[in-house]
């Protein structure tokens, strides 16, 4: 048996009273993705938040690859690799493309300076692969049309040879042609051992772009089902009752 | 929206501002200012534009610039600083302090002594530093707004600079601490020239430098002659600004003074010119080097990140809190800077130095394009403004303008020069 890239052991987080995330277990295995699903509210990005360090946890334990890691910050995060691509996109919109994808790990000259000329080469290296399209690098963000500012923030988790990748709603925004490119790249990272976690309201999208969902109510871990052993109206009633349906049980 | 990166973009025809890839809002204010002197030297029957004229308005304008530079940081991270006027004058009253009674009464150093006005300027940049990184500690870690603080900041630092001195007037302050000044101390012809060579050499090695940086990794560059062109404009600029301050006579009356306490006699015929400021040579310092830290460094690339999306630039593993702190305890360390050149170029410490600068630097940074919606602004836009303000307000004194109504009109522009610069942005399709 692999040890799991990730495994969150009995994790909780509270926001005043609310019990945002209730003792919630979860893990993730290279070459996996692993799907979250649940009505908004339900803890899905919380949960996933402590892991890239934008919330502390109250309670609980994080190991990556078998060692026990303490994640206080975004810093620390990426130290071990995790890269996290927000619903938000999180991109400072007056900045241009090149400075976004570096943004807090700026190439810089010898003498310490930051080096525009090959951060703005790299970009276009990373973009030529993801979306041969993107020719706007000289211009704030703000002037990119969804898709291509959904391209910078893939291209920011990629470039930096993440081994542990979150995508919150990667595709709420984006169009057909471009949810199928992200579908196309999610197969690719996974068959270079990436171990993606993947949250998203589309439940049919889901089952065809995971290997599990995990399913989450009111901040509490409902169950995790491997795709083939479920179907898709089974992982809706968990999703609407909070309990795992009988049949499901029974597999 | 054009594509500027395609393989082959052809231009078919280019306009010469496009070719030499001019930041049009920087020509607007160019243009501003050259329209603002020109009127002025047609009222005044060219007494505006005299070498005198503009050497005195460039060292009337060095203290609110140097602030309007950090104030430039401030404002493009959507934070504001009301209490810069009162910072300059609790740093002015410490210094003055420092030289005219704590050093040599207290510490028994001769007045005159080398090390005093040294001394006294590390006390000052300690003091500013101190206060501005008490503020951004206020406003990043306790999450106090920045309007609050740097308002309670204002009553605070304006008496505490009373308490100081009494209300008194410190003086006279040390002779090369006056250098500071203006008048007092210029680099003389030879200098400036020297000066300004190395600054055109300095402009078209960047220029060059810049261009073969793009060249190496295979980017699009603007054709040789425009470069050539730029070259030539900066360079042009340089020399001539050099060339007027070259062209203020030293009174000959001042001349033969100067001669008489060296005990010699000034020679029949002899004239000499004043030249650069020291004080407009270090506020070109401090420009070049607050543009080399807002485009170069990563603490620049962080203060337009957090500006623009505090969020985005917390999620990226930049700790906004301290970068709070250090963009303000620079922007007190720049008052203290203002505060040298304000107090030497009156020659001693005056209760009211400072006084409603915190609304001049304000308006020179917004003139100059800073947004206060945060993640926009130029550190040379904001000398512009500052420059523009300086020039309104001198040319009405020239022409009689009642002082009511010089204000007034200042008012009526920094309104005007916001709303310009929002037509700006909606025409040219920027948020």
């Amino acid at each position: 048996m692999t040890t799991p890239l990730v495994q969150m052991k009995d994790v909780s987080i509270a926001f005043g009273g609310v019990r945002a995330v209730d003792h919630v277990s979860i893990d993730l295995y290279p070459g996996e993705v692993v799907g979250l699903l649940g009505h908004n509210g339900a803890g899905k990005s919380t949960l996933i938040k402590m892991l890239s360090g934008a919330y502390k946890m109250d309670s609980g334990e994080i190991w990556i690859n078998g060692k026990k890691a303490t994640i206080n910050s975004p810093k620390d995060a990426r130290d071990h690799n995790i890269e996290t691509i927000y619903q938000t996109l999180a991109l400072a919109d007056n900045l241009d493309a090149a400075s976004n994808l570096f943004l807090g790990r700026e190439l810089t000259t010898p003498l310490g300076f930051v080096d525009d000329s090959q951060m703005e080469a790299e970009t276009r290296k990373i973009m030529a692969r993801l979306n041969p399209n993107f020719k706007k690098l000289k211009e704030p963000v703000s002037a990119l049309s969804g898709g291509q500012r959904q391209s910078v923030a893939i291209a920011r988790a990629v470039y930096f040879n993440a081994k542990i990748l979150i995508m919150d709603e990667p595709t709420a925004a984006l169009g057909v042609h471009e949810t199928a490119m992200v579908a196309e790249l999610i197969g690719e990272l996974k068959k270079q051992g990436l171990g993606i976690f993947l949250i998203s309201h589309d439940t049919r999208e889901m089952m065809e772009l995971c290997d599990r969902v995990s399913v989450m109510k009111n901040g509490q871990m409902i169950g995790t089902e491997r795709v083939e052993d479920v179907t898709e109206d089974e992982i809706l009633s968990m999703i609407i009752l909070g309990k795992k349906t009988p049949d499901a049980q029974a597999s | 929206m054009s594509d500027q990166t395609a393989q082959n973009p052809a231009p078919a025809k280019r306009s010469l501002f496009q070719a030499l890839e001019l930041d049009t809002r920087l020509l607007g204010m160019i243009g501003a200012f050259v329209l603002v002197c020109i009127v002025f030297n047609v009222l005044t029957e060219g007494r505006f534009l005299t070498p005198r004229n503009i050497f005195n308005l460039t060292i009337q304008t060095v203290s609110v610039a140097i602030m309007a530079t950090g104030m430039v940081f401030v404002i493009v991270t959507r934070h504001i600083d009301l209490s810069v006027g009162a910072i300059l004058a609790t740093c002015s009253a410490a210094m003055a302090m420092t030289q005219v009674h704590i050093l040599p009464s207290t510490l028994g150093f001769d007045l005159g002594h080398w090390a005093i006005p040294w001394i006294t300027i590390g006390v000052g940049l300690l003091i500013g530093t101190a206060i501005g990184a008490a503020n951004g500690w206020l406003i990043g870690y306790q999450g106090i707004p920045a309007f609050i603080v740097t308002l309670g900041g204002f009553l605070i630092w304006r008496n505490v600079g009373w308490y100081q001195t009494g209300g008194q007037t410190i003086g006279p302050l040390d002779k090369t601490f006056m250098t500071f000044g203006g008048i007092n101390g210029t680099l003389g012809v030879s200098l400036s020239w020297a000066f300004g060579m190395l600054a055109v050499a300095v402009s078209v090695f960047m220029l060059y430098r810049g261009r073969a940086a793009k060249l190496r990794h295979g980017f699009i560059v603007k054709p040789a002659w425009a470069e050539a062109t730029m070259a030539a404009i900066i360079s042009a600029a340089i020399l001539g600004f050099v060339w007027i301050m070259n062209s203020y006579q030293i009174p000959t009356r001042r001349l033969e003074r100067l001669f008489e306490a060296r005990g010699e006699v000034m020679p029949e015929g002899f004239t000499d010119a004043y030249g650069v400021p020291i004080s407009v040579f270090l506020l070109i310092a401090i420009a070049i080097g607050m543009t080399i830290i807002a485009r170069r460094t990563r603490f620049g690339r962080y203060i337009f990140a957090a500006g623009g999306n505090p969020d985005a630039a917390e999620l990226s593993g930049i700790n906004t809190r301290m970068l709070t702190v250090k963009i303000f305890a620079l922007m007190g360390a720049l008052c203290a800077l203002s505060a040298v050149v304000a107090s030497s170029r009156l020659a001693n410490h005056s209760n009211d130095l400072g006084t409603l600068d915190e609304l001049r630097v304000i308006a020179a940074a917004v003139i100059g394009g800073t947004a206060l919606a945060g993640g926009v602004g130029t550190i040379y836009g904001a000398i512009l403004g500052a420059l523009i303000m300086q020039s309104l307000q001198s040319g009405m004194a020239m022409v009689g303008v009642d002082a009511p109504l010089q204000n007034i009109v200042v008012g009526g522009v920094l309104i005007f020069a916001v709303w310009v610069d929002i037509q700006y942005r909606k025409r040219a399709g920027v948020k």
